[in-house]
Protein backbone atom coordinates (compact mmCIF):
# COMPACT_ATOMS: atom_id res chain seq x y z
CA UNK A 1 0.00 0.00 0.00
CA UNK A 2 1.21 3.50 -0.82
CA UNK A 3 0.28 6.30 1.48
CA UNK A 4 1.11 9.97 1.84
CA UNK A 5 0.41 12.10 4.88
CA UNK A 6 0.33 15.88 4.68
CA UNK A 7 2.94 16.12 1.95
CA UNK A 8 4.30 19.56 1.10
CA UNK A 9 6.99 19.89 -1.55
CA UNK A 10 8.98 22.93 -2.61
CA UNK A 11 11.20 23.76 -5.60
CA UNK A 12 13.21 26.49 -3.90
CA UNK A 13 10.55 28.92 -2.68
CA UNK A 14 7.89 27.54 -5.03
CA UNK A 15 5.28 25.54 -3.14
CA UNK A 16 4.65 22.74 -5.66
CA UNK A 17 2.60 20.29 -3.57
CA UNK A 18 0.26 21.42 -0.84
CA UNK A 19 -0.83 19.16 1.99
CA UNK A 20 -1.47 15.98 0.05
CA UNK A 21 -2.73 12.92 1.88
CA UNK A 22 -3.93 9.84 0.06
CA UNK A 23 -3.83 6.06 0.08
CA UNK A 24 -3.36 3.71 -2.88
CA UNK A 25 -4.24 0.05 -2.42
CA UNK A 26 -2.13 -2.86 -3.64
CA UNK A 27 -2.85 -4.24 -7.11
CA UNK A 28 -4.77 -1.21 -8.27
CA UNK A 29 -4.12 1.38 -10.94
CA UNK A 30 -4.25 4.97 -9.76
CA UNK A 31 -4.21 7.77 -12.31
CA UNK A 32 -3.29 11.40 -11.72
CA UNK A 33 -4.74 13.99 -14.03
CA UNK A 34 -4.58 17.77 -14.10
CA UNK A 35 -3.33 20.70 -16.13
CA UNK A 36 0.39 21.16 -16.84
CA UNK A 37 2.33 22.31 -13.81
CA UNK A 38 -0.32 21.11 -11.35
CA UNK A 39 2.18 18.90 -9.50
CA UNK A 40 1.06 15.44 -10.60
CA UNK A 41 4.47 14.36 -11.95
CA UNK A 42 6.22 15.87 -8.94
CA UNK A 43 3.92 13.83 -6.71
CA UNK A 44 4.53 10.66 -8.73
CA UNK A 45 8.30 11.07 -8.47
CA UNK A 46 8.09 11.19 -4.67
CA UNK A 47 7.49 7.46 -4.58
CA UNK A 48 10.93 6.49 -5.85
CA UNK A 49 12.65 9.66 -4.66
CA UNK A 50 13.44 10.87 -8.14
CA UNK A 51 12.97 14.42 -6.87
CA UNK A 52 16.11 13.91 -4.75
CA UNK A 53 18.09 14.44 -7.94
CA UNK A 54 16.75 17.99 -8.32
CA UNK A 55 18.76 20.60 -6.37
CA UNK A 56 17.15 22.96 -3.90
CA UNK A 57 14.03 20.95 -3.21
CA UNK A 58 12.41 20.39 0.14
CA UNK A 59 9.80 17.97 1.42
CA UNK A 60 7.68 17.78 4.56
CA UNK A 61 5.16 15.13 5.52
CA UNK A 62 5.33 11.37 5.15
CA UNK A 63 5.49 9.12 2.11
CA UNK A 64 4.95 5.49 3.10
CA UNK A 65 5.31 2.27 1.18
CA UNK A 66 4.01 -0.76 3.05
CA UNK A 67 4.04 1.34 6.18
CA UNK A 68 7.68 2.46 5.91
CA UNK A 69 8.50 6.12 5.42
CA UNK A 70 10.78 6.09 2.37
CA UNK A 71 12.29 9.47 3.26
CA UNK A 72 13.86 8.23 6.48
CA UNK A 73 17.63 8.46 6.49
CA UNK A 74 18.00 4.72 6.93
CA UNK A 75 16.33 4.00 3.59
CA UNK A 76 18.67 2.95 0.80
CA UNK A 77 17.50 4.71 -2.36
CA UNK A 78 18.88 2.03 -4.71
CA UNK A 79 16.95 -0.65 -2.86
CA UNK A 80 13.86 1.58 -2.96
CA UNK A 81 14.13 2.04 -6.71
CA UNK A 82 14.34 -1.72 -7.20
CA UNK A 83 11.05 -1.98 -5.42
CA UNK A 84 9.51 0.98 -7.23
CA UNK A 85 10.11 0.82 -10.97
CA UNK A 86 9.51 3.72 -13.28
CA UNK A 87 8.53 4.18 -16.92
CA UNK A 88 8.99 7.57 -18.49
CA UNK A 89 7.18 9.57 -21.14
CA UNK A 90 9.76 8.96 -23.84
CA UNK A 91 11.00 5.39 -24.24
CA UNK A 92 14.59 5.37 -22.98
CA UNK A 93 16.21 2.03 -23.81
CA UNK A 94 19.94 1.73 -23.23
CA UNK A 95 22.23 1.54 -26.29
CA UNK A 96 22.39 -2.22 -25.92
CA UNK A 97 20.62 -5.28 -27.29
CA UNK A 98 17.03 -6.10 -26.39
CA UNK A 99 18.27 -8.89 -24.11
CA UNK A 100 20.86 -6.74 -22.36
CA UNK A 101 18.35 -3.97 -21.72
CA UNK A 102 16.16 -6.33 -19.73
CA UNK A 103 19.09 -8.08 -18.08
CA UNK A 104 20.70 -4.78 -17.09
CA UNK A 105 19.12 -4.41 -13.65
CA UNK A 106 19.92 -8.03 -12.78
CA UNK A 107 23.58 -7.64 -13.75
CA UNK A 108 23.84 -4.39 -11.75
CA UNK A 109 22.37 -6.35 -8.85
CA UNK A 110 25.33 -8.76 -9.12
CA UNK A 111 23.41 -11.71 -10.53
CA UNK A 112 25.67 -13.90 -12.70
CA UNK A 113 23.65 -17.08 -13.17
CA UNK A 114 23.08 -17.10 -16.96
CA UNK A 115 20.12 -19.47 -16.84
CA UNK A 116 18.43 -17.38 -14.21
CA UNK A 117 19.01 -14.20 -16.21
CA UNK A 118 17.73 -15.80 -19.42
CA UNK A 119 14.63 -17.04 -17.65
CA UNK A 120 13.94 -13.68 -16.02
CA UNK A 121 14.42 -11.82 -19.33
CA UNK A 122 11.90 -14.11 -20.99
CA UNK A 123 9.40 -13.75 -18.13
CA UNK A 124 9.77 -9.98 -18.14
CA UNK A 125 9.34 -9.68 -21.90
CA UNK A 126 6.26 -11.90 -21.66
CA UNK A 127 4.96 -9.78 -18.80
CA UNK A 128 5.39 -6.70 -20.97
CA UNK A 129 3.57 -8.39 -23.90
CA UNK A 130 6.68 -8.09 -26.08
CA UNK A 131 8.11 -11.63 -26.08
CA UNK A 132 6.24 -12.89 -29.14
CA UNK A 133 7.48 -9.94 -31.18
CA UNK A 134 11.16 -10.11 -30.21
CA UNK A 135 11.92 -13.68 -29.11
CA UNK A 136 13.86 -14.42 -32.31
CA UNK A 137 15.85 -11.21 -32.30
CA UNK A 138 16.99 -10.70 -28.73
CA UNK A 139 20.46 -9.63 -29.86
CA UNK A 140 19.08 -6.86 -32.03
CA UNK A 141 19.81 -3.31 -30.81
CA UNK A 142 16.89 -1.95 -28.79
CA UNK A 143 16.90 1.24 -30.84
CA UNK A 144 15.73 -0.73 -33.87
CA UNK A 145 12.41 -1.43 -32.20
CA UNK A 146 9.39 0.79 -32.86
CA UNK A 147 8.49 3.46 -30.29
CA UNK A 148 5.71 1.31 -28.82
CA UNK A 149 7.99 -1.72 -28.63
CA UNK A 150 10.73 0.38 -26.99
CA UNK A 151 8.25 1.53 -24.35
CA UNK A 152 7.21 -2.06 -23.64
CA UNK A 153 10.90 -2.97 -23.48
CA UNK A 154 11.33 -0.29 -20.80
CA UNK A 155 8.41 -1.82 -18.94
CA UNK A 156 10.06 -5.26 -19.25
CA UNK A 157 13.29 -3.75 -17.92
CA UNK A 158 11.37 -2.43 -14.92
CA UNK A 159 9.66 -5.81 -14.38
CA UNK A 160 12.95 -7.75 -14.46
CA UNK A 161 13.98 -6.53 -11.03
CA UNK A 162 10.62 -7.60 -9.61
CA UNK A 163 9.28 -4.32 -8.27
CA UNK A 164 6.04 -4.18 -6.31
CA UNK A 165 5.14 -0.72 -7.60
CA UNK A 166 5.41 0.69 -11.12
CA UNK A 167 5.27 4.43 -11.67
CA UNK A 168 4.37 5.59 -15.18
CA UNK A 169 4.85 9.18 -16.22
CA UNK A 170 2.84 9.74 -19.41
CA UNK A 171 3.86 6.31 -20.73
CA UNK A 172 1.89 6.55 -23.97
CA UNK A 173 1.97 10.23 -24.84
CA UNK A 174 4.73 9.74 -27.42
CA UNK A 175 3.08 6.71 -29.01
CA UNK A 176 0.61 6.16 -31.84
CA UNK A 177 -2.95 4.95 -31.04
CA UNK A 178 -2.18 1.25 -31.68
CA UNK A 179 0.89 1.26 -29.42
CA UNK A 180 -1.08 3.27 -26.85
CA UNK A 181 -3.80 0.64 -26.88
CA UNK A 182 -1.19 -2.11 -26.31
CA UNK A 183 0.28 -0.21 -23.35
CA UNK A 184 -3.20 0.28 -21.89
CA UNK A 185 -4.02 -3.42 -22.22
CA UNK A 186 -0.68 -4.16 -20.61
CA UNK A 187 -1.52 -1.91 -17.66
CA UNK A 188 -4.74 -3.89 -17.15
CA UNK A 189 -2.84 -7.17 -17.01
CA UNK A 190 0.02 -5.82 -14.87
CA UNK A 191 -2.23 -4.67 -12.07
CA UNK A 192 -2.81 -8.30 -11.08
CA UNK A 193 0.78 -8.42 -9.83
CA UNK A 194 1.81 -4.81 -9.31
CA UNK A 195 0.52 -1.57 -7.89
CA UNK A 196 0.54 0.99 -10.69
CA UNK A 197 0.50 4.75 -10.51
CA UNK A 198 0.19 6.63 -13.76
CA UNK A 199 0.33 10.29 -14.68
CA UNK A 200 -1.44 11.16 -17.88
CA UNK A 201 -2.61 14.19 -19.80
CA UNK A 202 -5.05 11.99 -21.62
CA UNK A 203 -8.15 11.94 -19.47
CA UNK A 204 -9.76 9.15 -21.43
CA UNK A 205 -6.68 7.06 -20.81
CA UNK A 206 -7.06 7.65 -17.08
CA UNK A 207 -10.71 6.64 -17.39
CA UNK A 208 -9.90 3.52 -19.36
CA UNK A 209 -7.07 2.11 -17.28
CA UNK A 210 -7.45 3.18 -13.68
CA UNK A 211 -9.42 2.12 -10.64
CA UNK A 212 -8.93 5.42 -8.87
CA UNK A 213 -8.22 8.90 -10.16
CA UNK A 214 -6.74 11.95 -8.48
CA UNK A 215 -7.31 15.39 -9.95
CA UNK A 216 -4.55 17.90 -9.20
CA UNK A 217 -4.63 21.65 -9.68
CA UNK A 218 -2.11 24.29 -8.57
CA UNK A 219 -0.32 21.81 -6.34
CA UNK A 220 -3.46 20.67 -4.55
CA UNK A 221 -5.23 17.36 -4.75
CA UNK A 222 -8.70 18.63 -5.57
CA UNK A 223 -10.46 15.28 -5.70
CA UNK A 224 -9.46 11.67 -5.29
CA UNK A 225 -12.05 8.98 -5.82
CA UNK A 226 -13.07 5.89 -7.77
CA UNK A 227 -12.50 6.55 -11.46
CA UNK A 228 -16.16 5.79 -12.23
CA UNK A 229 -17.21 8.42 -9.71
CA UNK A 230 -14.75 11.02 -11.02
CA UNK A 231 -15.85 10.61 -14.64
CA UNK A 232 -19.56 10.23 -14.02
CA UNK A 233 -20.40 12.40 -11.04
CA UNK A 234 -17.39 14.25 -9.61
CA UNK A 235 -17.97 15.97 -6.29
CA UNK A 236 -15.97 19.12 -7.00
CA UNK A 237 -16.93 21.69 -9.59
CA UNK A 238 -13.27 22.19 -10.55
CA UNK A 239 -12.98 18.48 -11.42
CA UNK A 240 -16.13 18.65 -13.51
CA UNK A 241 -14.89 21.73 -15.34
CA UNK A 242 -11.57 20.07 -16.10
CA UNK A 243 -12.84 16.72 -17.33
CA UNK A 244 -15.55 18.31 -19.46
CA UNK A 245 -13.02 20.68 -21.05
CA UNK A 246 -14.62 23.81 -19.54
CA UNK A 247 -11.57 24.51 -17.42
CA UNK A 248 -9.93 27.89 -18.01
CA UNK B 1 -9.26 -9.41 -26.69
CA UNK B 2 -8.93 -5.73 -25.85
CA UNK B 3 -10.04 -4.59 -22.42
CA UNK B 4 -12.70 -2.30 -23.91
CA UNK B 5 -14.10 -5.23 -25.91
CA UNK B 6 -14.31 -7.30 -22.74
CA UNK B 7 -16.27 -4.53 -21.03
CA UNK B 8 -18.70 -4.31 -23.94
CA UNK B 9 -19.09 -8.07 -24.07
CA UNK B 10 -19.86 -8.14 -20.34
CA UNK B 11 -22.52 -5.49 -20.91
CA UNK B 12 -24.05 -7.52 -23.74
CA UNK B 13 -24.04 -10.60 -21.52
CA UNK B 14 -25.90 -8.74 -18.77
CA UNK B 15 -28.57 -7.66 -21.26
CA UNK B 16 -28.78 -11.25 -22.47
CA UNK B 17 -29.39 -12.46 -18.90
CA UNK B 18 -32.11 -9.85 -18.44
CA UNK B 19 -33.66 -10.92 -21.75
CA UNK B 20 -33.89 -14.53 -20.57
CA UNK B 21 -35.53 -13.45 -17.33
CA UNK B 22 -38.10 -11.30 -19.15
CA UNK B 23 -38.81 -14.12 -21.62
CA UNK B 24 -39.52 -16.44 -18.72
CA UNK B 25 -41.80 -13.77 -17.19
CA UNK B 26 -43.74 -13.50 -20.45
CA UNK B 27 -44.16 -17.25 -20.81
CA UNK B 28 -45.32 -17.61 -17.22
CA UNK B 29 -47.72 -14.67 -17.54
CA UNK B 30 -49.21 -16.34 -20.63
CA UNK B 31 -49.65 -19.68 -18.85
CA UNK B 32 -51.04 -17.97 -15.76
CA UNK B 33 -53.63 -16.11 -17.84
CA UNK B 34 -54.67 -18.97 -20.09
CA UNK B 35 -54.95 -21.47 -17.22
CA UNK B 36 -56.13 -19.09 -14.47
CA UNK B 37 -53.09 -20.12 -12.48
CA UNK B 38 -52.90 -17.87 -9.40
CA UNK B 39 -49.66 -19.36 -8.09
CA UNK B 40 -47.84 -18.77 -11.35
CA UNK B 41 -49.24 -15.24 -11.53
CA UNK B 42 -47.92 -14.52 -8.04
CA UNK B 43 -44.52 -15.84 -9.07
CA UNK B 44 -44.45 -13.42 -12.01
CA UNK B 45 -45.33 -10.51 -9.74
CA UNK B 46 -42.69 -11.41 -7.18
CA UNK B 47 -39.96 -11.83 -9.81
CA UNK B 48 -40.57 -8.37 -11.24
CA UNK B 49 -38.16 -6.95 -8.65
CA UNK B 50 -35.34 -8.95 -10.21
CA UNK B 51 -36.06 -7.38 -13.58
CA UNK B 52 -35.96 -3.93 -12.00
CA UNK B 53 -32.60 -4.70 -10.39
CA UNK B 54 -31.23 -5.78 -13.76
CA UNK B 55 -32.39 -2.50 -15.28
CA UNK B 56 -30.67 -0.41 -12.62
CA UNK B 57 -27.43 -2.41 -12.92
CA UNK B 58 -27.33 -2.25 -16.72
CA UNK B 59 -28.21 1.46 -16.74
CA UNK B 60 -25.32 2.12 -14.41
CA UNK B 61 -22.94 -0.10 -16.39
CA UNK B 62 -23.89 1.60 -19.68
CA UNK B 63 -23.30 5.01 -18.12
CA UNK B 64 -19.93 3.90 -16.81
CA UNK B 65 -18.95 2.36 -20.14
CA UNK B 66 -19.76 5.53 -22.04
CA UNK B 67 -18.10 7.78 -19.45
CA UNK B 68 -14.94 5.71 -19.09
CA UNK B 69 -14.33 4.31 -22.55
CA UNK B 70 -15.59 7.11 -24.76
CA UNK B 71 -16.84 4.65 -27.39
CA UNK B 72 -17.25 5.67 -31.02
CA UNK B 73 -18.84 4.17 -34.15
CA UNK B 74 -20.19 0.62 -33.68
CA UNK B 75 -19.18 0.51 -29.99
CA UNK B 76 -21.09 3.71 -29.29
CA UNK B 77 -24.11 2.46 -31.24
CA UNK B 78 -24.09 -0.80 -29.27
CA UNK B 79 -23.83 0.97 -25.91
CA UNK B 80 -26.68 3.34 -26.81
CA UNK B 81 -28.78 0.49 -28.17
CA UNK B 82 -28.26 -1.68 -25.09
CA UNK B 83 -29.19 1.27 -22.89
CA UNK B 84 -32.49 1.69 -24.70
CA UNK B 85 -33.14 -2.04 -25.07
CA UNK B 86 -32.69 -2.48 -21.33
CA UNK B 87 -35.35 0.13 -20.65
CA UNK B 88 -37.68 -1.55 -23.17
CA UNK B 89 -37.12 -4.97 -21.59
CA UNK B 90 -38.17 -3.52 -18.28
CA UNK B 91 -41.36 -2.12 -19.84
CA UNK B 92 -42.14 -5.52 -21.37
CA UNK B 93 -41.64 -7.15 -17.98
CA UNK B 94 -44.04 -4.56 -16.51
CA UNK B 95 -46.67 -5.75 -19.00
CA UNK B 96 -46.04 -9.38 -18.00
CA UNK B 97 -46.52 -8.35 -14.38
CA UNK B 98 -49.65 -6.40 -15.34
CA UNK B 99 -51.12 -9.49 -17.01
CA UNK B 100 -50.31 -11.55 -13.92
CA UNK B 101 -52.03 -8.97 -11.72
CA UNK B 102 -55.16 -9.26 -13.85
CA UNK B 103 -55.15 -12.99 -13.11
CA UNK B 104 -54.80 -12.35 -9.38
CA UNK B 105 -57.22 -9.46 -9.07
CA UNK B 106 -60.03 -10.24 -11.51
CA UNK B 107 -63.06 -12.11 -10.22
CA UNK B 108 -64.35 -13.61 -13.46
CA UNK B 109 -65.34 -17.06 -14.50
CA UNK B 110 -62.77 -18.58 -16.87
CA UNK B 111 -63.93 -17.60 -20.33
CA UNK B 112 -65.13 -20.29 -22.68
CA UNK B 113 -62.92 -22.25 -25.01
CA UNK B 114 -65.03 -20.93 -27.87
CA UNK B 115 -64.31 -17.33 -26.95
CA UNK B 116 -60.61 -18.09 -26.51
CA UNK B 117 -60.59 -19.47 -30.04
CA UNK B 118 -62.56 -16.54 -31.37
CA UNK B 119 -60.26 -14.00 -29.73
CA UNK B 120 -57.11 -15.88 -30.87
CA UNK B 121 -55.55 -14.79 -27.60
CA UNK B 122 -53.14 -17.72 -27.45
CA UNK B 123 -51.94 -16.97 -30.99
CA UNK B 124 -51.51 -13.35 -29.96
CA UNK B 125 -49.44 -14.34 -26.92
CA UNK B 126 -47.34 -16.78 -28.97
CA UNK B 127 -46.70 -14.24 -31.73
CA UNK B 128 -45.59 -11.56 -29.28
CA UNK B 129 -43.33 -14.05 -27.48
CA UNK B 130 -41.86 -15.17 -30.83
CA UNK B 131 -41.16 -11.52 -31.67
CA UNK B 132 -39.40 -11.20 -28.35
CA UNK B 133 -37.31 -14.35 -28.81
CA UNK B 134 -36.50 -13.56 -32.43
CA UNK B 135 -35.32 -10.08 -31.54
CA UNK B 136 -32.91 -11.66 -29.04
CA UNK B 137 -31.71 -13.98 -31.79
CA UNK B 138 -31.23 -10.96 -34.10
CA UNK B 139 -29.04 -9.20 -31.52
CA UNK B 140 -27.13 -12.30 -30.50
CA UNK B 141 -26.33 -13.32 -34.08
CA UNK B 142 -26.11 -9.69 -35.25
CA UNK B 143 -28.52 -10.58 -38.02
CA UNK B 144 -30.73 -7.74 -39.24
CA UNK B 145 -32.34 -10.02 -41.83
CA UNK B 146 -34.62 -11.21 -39.04
CA UNK B 147 -35.85 -7.65 -38.52
CA UNK B 148 -38.39 -7.65 -41.36
CA UNK B 149 -39.82 -10.96 -40.19
CA UNK B 150 -40.20 -9.69 -36.61
CA UNK B 151 -41.77 -6.41 -37.65
CA UNK B 152 -44.31 -8.19 -39.89
CA UNK B 153 -45.43 -10.24 -36.88
CA UNK B 154 -46.36 -7.03 -35.11
CA UNK B 155 -49.02 -6.53 -37.77
CA UNK B 156 -50.55 -9.90 -36.81
CA UNK B 157 -50.61 -8.87 -33.13
CA UNK B 158 -52.22 -5.52 -33.99
CA UNK B 159 -54.82 -7.17 -36.20
CA UNK B 160 -55.81 -9.65 -33.47
CA UNK B 161 -56.15 -6.79 -30.99
CA UNK B 162 -58.37 -4.68 -33.23
CA UNK B 163 -60.52 -7.70 -34.00
CA UNK B 164 -60.84 -8.54 -30.28
CA UNK B 165 -62.52 -5.19 -29.55
CA UNK B 166 -65.42 -6.12 -31.82
CA UNK B 167 -65.67 -9.65 -30.44
CA UNK B 168 -65.64 -8.51 -26.83
CA UNK B 169 -68.10 -5.67 -27.45
CA UNK B 170 -70.45 -8.20 -29.04
CA UNK B 171 -70.00 -10.66 -26.15
CA UNK B 172 -70.79 -7.95 -23.59
CA UNK B 173 -73.81 -6.81 -25.59
CA UNK B 174 -75.14 -10.36 -25.67
CA UNK B 175 -74.35 -10.72 -21.94
CA UNK B 176 -72.11 -13.69 -22.61
CA UNK B 177 -69.64 -12.05 -20.19
CA UNK B 178 -69.90 -9.11 -17.80
CA UNK B 179 -68.60 -5.74 -18.93
CA UNK B 180 -65.99 -5.88 -16.15
CA UNK B 181 -64.63 -9.22 -17.27
CA UNK B 182 -64.72 -8.16 -20.91
CA UNK B 183 -62.65 -5.11 -20.03
CA UNK B 184 -60.18 -7.27 -18.10
CA UNK B 185 -59.63 -9.42 -21.17
CA UNK B 186 -59.34 -6.38 -23.41
CA UNK B 187 -56.79 -4.78 -21.09
CA UNK B 188 -54.71 -7.96 -21.14
CA UNK B 189 -54.86 -8.03 -24.94
CA UNK B 190 -53.91 -4.37 -25.01
CA UNK B 191 -50.82 -5.25 -22.96
CA UNK B 192 -49.87 -8.00 -25.41
CA UNK B 193 -50.32 -5.53 -28.25
CA UNK B 194 -47.96 -3.12 -26.49
CA UNK B 195 -45.43 -5.93 -25.99
CA UNK B 196 -45.44 -6.35 -29.77
CA UNK B 197 -44.83 -2.62 -30.21
CA UNK B 198 -41.93 -2.73 -27.77
CA UNK B 199 -40.40 -5.71 -29.59
CA UNK B 200 -40.55 -3.58 -32.75
CA UNK B 201 -38.70 -0.83 -30.89
CA UNK B 202 -36.04 -3.35 -29.88
CA UNK B 203 -35.64 -4.36 -33.52
CA UNK B 204 -35.16 -0.72 -34.48
CA UNK B 205 -32.37 -0.45 -31.93
CA UNK B 206 -30.71 -3.62 -33.24
CA UNK B 207 -30.80 -2.29 -36.82
CA UNK B 208 -29.36 1.00 -35.57
CA UNK B 209 -26.53 -0.87 -33.85
CA UNK B 210 -25.67 -3.23 -36.70
CA UNK B 211 -26.47 -1.25 -39.85
CA UNK B 212 -26.38 2.31 -38.46
CA UNK B 213 -29.84 2.88 -39.95
CA UNK B 214 -32.57 4.79 -38.16
CA UNK B 215 -35.93 3.05 -38.66
CA UNK B 216 -37.83 5.09 -36.12
CA UNK B 217 -40.90 6.80 -37.63
CA UNK B 218 -40.28 5.17 -41.02
CA UNK B 219 -43.35 3.88 -42.83
CA UNK B 220 -42.11 0.79 -44.63
CA UNK B 221 -40.02 -0.76 -41.88
CA UNK B 222 -41.17 -4.28 -42.71
CA UNK B 223 -39.47 -4.08 -46.11
CA UNK B 224 -35.98 -3.39 -44.76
Amino acid sequence: MLETKEIHFYYGAFHALKNISMTMDDHTVTAFIGPSGCGKSTFLRLFNRMNDLIPDTHLTGQCLIEGQDIYQKTVDVTTLRKKVGMVFQKPNPFPKSIFENVAYGLRVDGIKDKNFIRQRVEESLKGAALWEEVKDQLKKPAFELSGGQQQRLCIARALAIEPSVILMDEPASALDPISTSKIEDLIHSLKEKYTIVIVTHNMQQAARVSNKTGFFMLGELIEFNDTKKIFLSPEKEATQNYITGRFG
Amino acid sequence: MKHTEKELLALKEEVSQMWKLVLSQLEKAKQAFLNDDFELAREVVSREKRVNSFELKIDSDCENYIALYNPVAIDLRLALSLFKICSTLERIADFAEGIARHVIEENCEPFSAEMKTQLRIETMFDTAIEMFSDSYEALDSENTKLAGKILSKDEIVDEIYIHSIKILAEAIRKQMITAECGLHILLVMRKIERIGDHCSNIVEEIVFYIDAKVLKHHKNKVDI
